[in-house]
């Protein structure tokens, strides 16, 4: 009784609180309901990490910066005989890439790291299994949540030019032009300004 | 119709409504909290809006492994439950449905009888809290007694106030003596009933002995299976019985605007429009601190239940 001595009308309080949860009642109620109904999920959603075998070259920057160490991955060298070059080559052969999901906490540096764009962010969530080392996801595995990665958005027609753009320009223009080049756009990418646009 | 017909008749429909009614309260539960959280409620169990959750709780319990702790006292604990859920049962005995002997048991000294067996609930949390030998079942055993035994004063009192407004503790005989206007002059007697009874079956915000958040579950902490169950079916006979009760004591029992040839029809609906109040304010309102507990019991209710007895007294002198 000592903090609510100055209320006007005693058991104010306890009616109000009565009206609300019968209010709340009436209303309709606000569940998700979601194994019944899929949520609808931001398109940039952070679900499970999905790998694309075909860009890696077993940089290993991935591995090295996980946070969590979650990433394995073990490689051979091949050697490509090229006909008519000086010497063979070589390049690396991935022979496993294994995330562990039981480990991972989905920071995406590994994504944002890989300088070849072979991981990427997925909406997946529903990967749940009953026993924990199923969690330890195969290449196989990654390489099949890349038919759920969503296109990525579309160029920001307002936004700078890319590199490529950019360097397509300077060289069209020619040399001297360096620094023009660097603003100048192709008319064709500027929007319309079009009357109707308040519609 | 033989005596034994008749008995048989009235044990087996106490039985069957011992066992039903409190799964609908428990299943109006569930829907009723959820909805006034706003969400939806178990929907998966049976066909339509999950009416058989409870029963497949009940399957649930029944799978569950009977656990006694280690250095608990093996008989008492058995017991206890047995304890909680029995005097319930004979209570219902005794709460009559309708007008003409729709009443399992008529006794000269209903009430009388009824506030005796309610008074052993405080038997059943002891003899669970300490048979635990845990200190958190303990604890919530002393708290739980010392709630029972100040809520009984103001639940006595207040039943006094109707006995003697009638001139009878036959719980028929009340009813047949309720009048209308009653509902205004034994008003805070019935409040003061409600609340004790809600305090005596130990319901939100009342639920200091149980409070899971500091004691665990309090004497319920080492209950598993079966046992924990007939805890939870006391819980929700408990509000059959006290919602019942209320009925017969203050809101006039079998009355009702039309016939009273529905009498078993308004006693049921009022019983049910109780316990709907006694889950609303489990949803509504937070627990009492155990001092605050204390306080309303001893500076509210037992003064009020007082005022009224003063107040009954007079009123039958003037009339």
């Amino acid at each position: 009784m000592t903090d609510d001595g100055d209320r006007p009308t005693p058991g104010k309080g306890l009616i109000n609180g009565l009206a609300v949860t019968l209010k709340t009642l009436t209303k309709k109620t606000t569940t998700q309901q979601y194994p019944d109904v899929e949520p609808e999920l931001p398109p940039r959603s952070r679900g499970v990490i999905a790998l694309l075998e075909e860009n890696c070259t077993v940089c290993m920057l991935c591995a090295r910066e996980c946070p969590d160490w979650c990433i394995y991955i073990d490689s051979h060298k091949e050697e490509v005989v090229v006909p008519g070059a000086a010497r063979a080559r070589q390049r690396n052969v991935l022979d496993r890439f294994d995330i562990d999901f039981s480990l991972c906490m989905y920071c995406g540096i590994c994504i944002e790291v890989c300088p070849f764009d072979a991981l990427h962010w997925t909406p997946e969530f529903e990967y749940a299994e009953t026993d924990v080392l199923s969690l330890l996801h195969d290449k196989n595995r990654l390489g099949e949540w890349m038919r759920t990665v969503p296109p990525p958005p579309a160029h920001d027609v307002l936004g700078e030019p890319s590199k490529e753009e950019a360097t397509a320009a300077r060289k069209a223009a020619g040399p001297g032009a360096a620094t023009a080049a660097k603003t100048a756009r192709p008319a064709s990418v500027r929007p319309e300004p079009r009357p109707e646009s308040g519609k | 119709m033989p005596l034994w017909l008749d008995l048989l008749i009235r044990v087996a429909g106490v039985m069957v409504g011992f066992l039903v009614l409190p799964l609908l309260v428990g299943q109006a539960e569930h829907k009723v909290m959820a909805h006034m959280q706003g969400r939806v409620g178990p929907m998966y169990a049976g066909a339509f809006h999950g009416w058989a959750q409870l029963v497949a709780d009940g399957v649930k319990f029944v799978q569950k492994e009977d656990v006694h702790p280690h250095g608990a006292d093996r008989q008492v604990f058995r017991l206890a439950p047995i304890v909680a859920l029995f005097p319930y049962l004979v209570v219902i005995l005794t709460i009559p449905l309708g007008p003409h002997g729709l009443v399992a048991q008529r006794l000269d000294i209903g009430l009388f009888l009824v506030l005796a067996i309610l008074g052993i609930g405080v038997v059943a949390v002891l003899m669970s809290a300490w048979a635990s030998a845990n200190k958190y079942s303990l604890l919530g055993g002393l708290r739980g007694a010392a709630q029972l035994l100040g809520y009984e004063l103001p639940l006595v009192l207040a039943a006094a106030s109707v006995a003697m407004a009638a001139g009878t503790l036959s719980l028929p005989g009340i009813v047949e003596a309720w009048r209308p206007w009653w509902l205004v002059w034994q008003a805070p007697a019935a409040v003061v009933f409600f609340v004790a009874g809600l305090a005596e079956i130990r319901r939100p915000p009342f639920d200091m002995p149980i409070a899971d958040s500091e004691l665990v579950f309090g004497y319920m902490t080492e209950y598993t299976g079966l046992r924990f169950a007939f805890f939870l079916l006391a819980e929700y006979v408990g509000i059959i019985v006290i919602a019942g009760l209320t009925t017969v004591l203050f809101l006039g029992g079998w009355h009702g605007p039309f016939s009273d040839q529905l009498g078993w029809f308004w006693t049921l609906l009022k019983i049910f429009a109780l316990s709907f109040v006694i889950i609303w304010f489990r949803v509504t309102y937070p627990r009492l601190r155990e001092d605050q507990l204390q306080r309303l019991c001893w500076l509210v209710l037992v003064p009020l239940a007082l005022a009224q007895l003063v107040l009954t007294v007079a009123v039958k002198s003037l009339l």
